[in-house]
């Protein structure tokens, strides 16, 4: 008993949300593009490439942040990929999201073998130290939880009022709702349904990217074969359980990140379990999350439906 | 001077002349009736209206200026605005969301922001002028279906409509919500917006319309002042002979084929739907179940049909097959539904008609089937139904409505069963094929067959039935004999209103 309180102090609370940050970026492109009635699936190969883009970006450029921008980019023109193959050509969302994770996993492993060489595939690369912010930081408790992060961690934090203030109060909300509603309704009034779900798929992408890029740069500062380890699927539950809020989607992201953190600590204290048990807990958890709200969860409308004009 | 006028408009699709040489005019202050059957061409005219299509040729003017839209856009910002008979409504957002969906002017000046409030304000003003009532902060799903249409029609009046067009706009609605719309569409055109109603019904237009204009196969068969009409002669123009309704004889009820007591069942939502309903069908009788749409009928009828479950109460069919496969052939089911559940639309008429006995004589055996059999029934079929069709090969997704309902009904009333279900037998057929269907179950219930018939239309359950049963919101508001009760009546309790009257069926 002693040993599980043990695992609560600050530094918990402080990985938990360093943890939930990749898992944050990539839910709110996934509500942002599933709103719209896109379901991306390919998250998970997006954040792969955007990982492996920003080590790449980081080390030729010399900067975390402009590496960081690199895998934004590159989350978006995969995102572009998939909204061609599924909104112009009216392909199978799932098909199409399946395509790009398989893509995502072998492209990436391959381009850091022929750019890196095979010895020096894990270079560590310029990468993001914690912010302290002023003040803030010296907070007792608090300060070392919340305000002794990366600068990428407020970011993410930020975009969840942002989003849900573009999604619930704006001209542009309505229309993203519309066009993952009722597509017909909403090109009865004048908006472009596909044009609507192209800039929220992109966007989804760069959101998503931004998720890869910080697990590169921000967490691990080089980059690993299979190193997103699901966490693209992982935000499509948190969304699922967040119900395609912003608001509920982070609250599932924290849970993530708390599983996750546990899990890290449980093996860095040497719980007397098997540590590949304490690996598989998050994913367990997001079973266990989906069979008690997923049946009951109801998406947008006209989600993963192709949008043809009459 | 009108505020519309088309001219020789004419549309050809390939192999068919939607609109050949059409004229059409609506002054402001004028409630403009386009009748015609389906397929005679309204909907097409109207889509060249509202810039979804551009016809071949022809012109329009609008105010005395040619106009040519080329997407609704341009009609909307012309002043013209569309109530579609499928609501284009998005279901989770609010009233005023909805109406203001698109439109740059819904930010607060200045600001990103959405100013929903002042929106909400002129909202809340065009509905006090013209009795529109709505609450416009509720979300577009929990609203019943005549409210969501007064959202419709404020969206169009909120975009400056001067011209409305309402495609079939009665279809969804309970009488009294009938008689609602009929008073906003006055009050529209007394304020000076000229309105395009669009319906195959006549009594109905002979009650809202100034004028009336009749389209039979795509041609213009007359414009005709509406106090200088009668339901009779715009019979005659649409479907271009007279129409002779079928006499029904009085019944000779047998032995009773369903005993409904106390029923109860729930809907895909999970949500009660027939709530403790009871009655009892007879050999050789119809009953009717009347009631606006979506008031459990669909669960009811699939109930009985062994497709849902009984949450609740008892439900028997005495004589007929004890197992549920034997049970499936003695009951005939007309789906609501032709295209989602009455026929395979790939498939072909003979699939679709040895659909329900694929795998016992004179089709097959469990194992093969007997594919010349199948085909020579449905060329009967084809035959005895007068189905209009080149050939048994044919996709059924070939035929128009009225013939798939007929390859329906030779399948269901084919194998002989003792009770069939009719749901909505014909939803969007025109006058002809109506007339058919009518017959037909006419004849089948003289020769000893119980028929469940459930229908939104009161002038084909009045037509129809034997005895009536009206269901609201899942409960039977009363059952009454056709002979002894009106419409009136009738359509009270399609409302939920039971006057003791209405509920012993001794109404005058």
């Amino acid at each position: 008993m002693e040993m599980f309180f043990g695992l609560l102090d600050p530094d918990y609370f402080a990985a938990t949300i360093r943890l939930a940050t990749p898992l944050l970026f990539a839910t709110l492109g996934g509500i942002l593009n599933e709103r719209a009635g896109i379901i991306n699936i390919g998250l998970e190969g997006t954040m792969l490439m955007a990982a492996l883009t920003g080590v790449f970006g980081a080390w030729f450029i010399g900067s975390p942040w402009l590496g960081f921008a690199c895998g934004v980019v590159a989350g978006a023109l995969v995102a572009w990929i998939h909204a061609f193959v599924s909104i112009s050509l009216g392909a199978n969302q799932i098909v199409s999201g399946t395509a790009i994770n398989l893509l995502g996993l072998g492209l990436s492993s391959f381009l850091i073998r022929i750019v890196f060489g095979l010895k020096e595939q894990q270079r560590v690369v310029p990468h993001f130290d914690l912010v302290s912010l002023p003040l803030l930081a010296d907070l007792p408790l608090l300060g070392p939880v919340l305000f002794h992060q990366h600068a990428l961690v407020y970011v993410a934090f930020l975009l969840v009022p942002v989003l849900w203030v573009i999604l619930y109060r704006t001209r542009w909300g309505l229309m993203i709702t519309a066009a993952g509603e009722h597509p017909h309704a909403a090109s009865s009034v004048g908006i472009d349904p596909l044009r609507v779900r192209y800039a929220c798929t992109v966007l989804s992408g760069a959101l998503a990217g931004a998720g890869g890029a910080f697990l590169s740069l921000g967490q691990l500062h080089f980059f690993q074969d299979e190193m997103v380890a699901g966490r693209g699927f992982i935000a499509l539950a948190a969304l699922i359980f967040g119900r395609w809020n912003p608001v509920g989607g982070m609250i599932a992201c924290l849970i993530f990140g708390a599983a996750d953190a546990l899990q890290f600590r449980g093996q860095a204290v040497g719980l007397a379990i098997p540590h590949q048990f304490m690996l598989m807990f998050p994913y367990v958890l997001t079973l266990a999350i989906l069979i008690v709200v997923g049946g009951k969860s109801q998406g947008p409308a006209a989600i993963g439906i192709p949008y043809r004009r009459n | 001077m009108p505020l519309l006028r088309m001219e020789r408009i004419t549309k050809t699709f390939p192999g068919v002349v939607a609109n050949d040489r059409v004229d059409f005019a609506v002054d402001r202050g004028e409630i403009h009736a386009l009748l015609g059957e389906n397929g005679s061409g309204k909907t097409t005219l109207m889509n060249a209206l509202y810039g979804l299509h551009r016809p071949d040729s022809g012109r329009m003017l609008l105010d005395g200026e040619e106009v040519g839209f080329t997407s609704p856009i341009d009609a909307i910002a012309a002043g013209i605005g569309m109530v579609h008979q499928h609501f284009m409504l998005v279901p989770p957002l609010t009233v005023v969301e909805n109406i203001v969906l698109g439109l740059k002017t819904a930010n607060a000046r200045g600001s990103p922001l959405l100013d929903l409030r002042t929106a909400a304000a002129r909202i809340r003003e065009l509905a006090a002028a013209h009795g529109l009532d709505i609450d416009t902060d509720a979300q577009v799903w929990q609203l019943p279906v005549g409210a969501q249409q007064r959202v419709e029609i404020l969206k169009a009046l909120y975009r400056d409509a001067d011209l409305l067009i309402l495609d079939e706009p009665t279809a969804v609605l309970a009488p009294s919500e009938v008689e609602h719309l009929i008073g906003v569409l006055r009050s529209l055109a007394a304020s000076g917006k000229a309105i395009i109603f669009i319906s195959h019904k006549l009594n109905e237009v002979m009650e809202v319309a100034d004028r009336i204009s009749v389209l039979r196969g795509g041609r213009l068969a007359g414009t005709v002042a509406a106090a200088e009409t009668d339901p009779s002669e715009l019979a005659r123009l649409m479907v271009g002979r007279d129409i002779v309704p079928p006499r029904r004889r009085s019944s000779r009820p047998g032995a009773p084929v369903l005993w409904i007591e106390d029923l109860s069942v729930r809907d895909d939502r999970g949500l009660r739907a027939v709530d403790g309903v009871g009655f009892s069908l007879f050999e050789g009788e119809i009953l009717g179940i009347a009631g606006v749409d979506g008031n459990g009928q669909k669960e009811l009828t699939e109930a009985i049909a062994g497709v849902r479950a009984v949450e609740d109460g008892r439900l028997d069919l005495p004589g007929l097959a004890p197992s549920r496969g034997a049970r499936f052939r003695d009951i005939g089911h007309v789906t609501e539904d032709r295209h989602q559940t009455g026929l395979l639309m790939s498939f072909r008429l003979w699939e679709n008609l040895a659909l329900k006995s694929s795998g016992r004589p004179p089709f097959g055996s469990p194992f093969w089937l007997r594919v010349g059999a199948m085909r020579d029934a449905t060329v009967r079929a084809i035959e005895t139904f007068s189905i209009k069709a080149p050939g048994p090969d044919i996709p059924a997704s070939v035929l128009s409505g009225g013939n798939q309902q007929k390859l329906v009904l030779a399948r269901e009333l084919g194998l002989g069963p003792k009770l069939l279900l009719a749901a909505q037998p014909t939803r969007g057929l025109d006058v002809g094929a109506t007339e058919y269907v009518h017959r037909r179950l006419l004849a089948a219930r003289d020769d000893g067959m119980a028929i469940l018939l459930v229908s939104t239309e009161l002038d084909e359950i009045l037509a129809l039935s034997d005895r009536i049963l009206v269901m609201y919101e899942g409960r039977a508001m009363g059952q009454v004999n056709a002979d002894e009760v009106t419409r009136e009546t009738i359509g009270l309790m399609m409302s939920g209103i039971a006057s003791r009257e209405a509920a012993t069926g001794s109404a005058s």
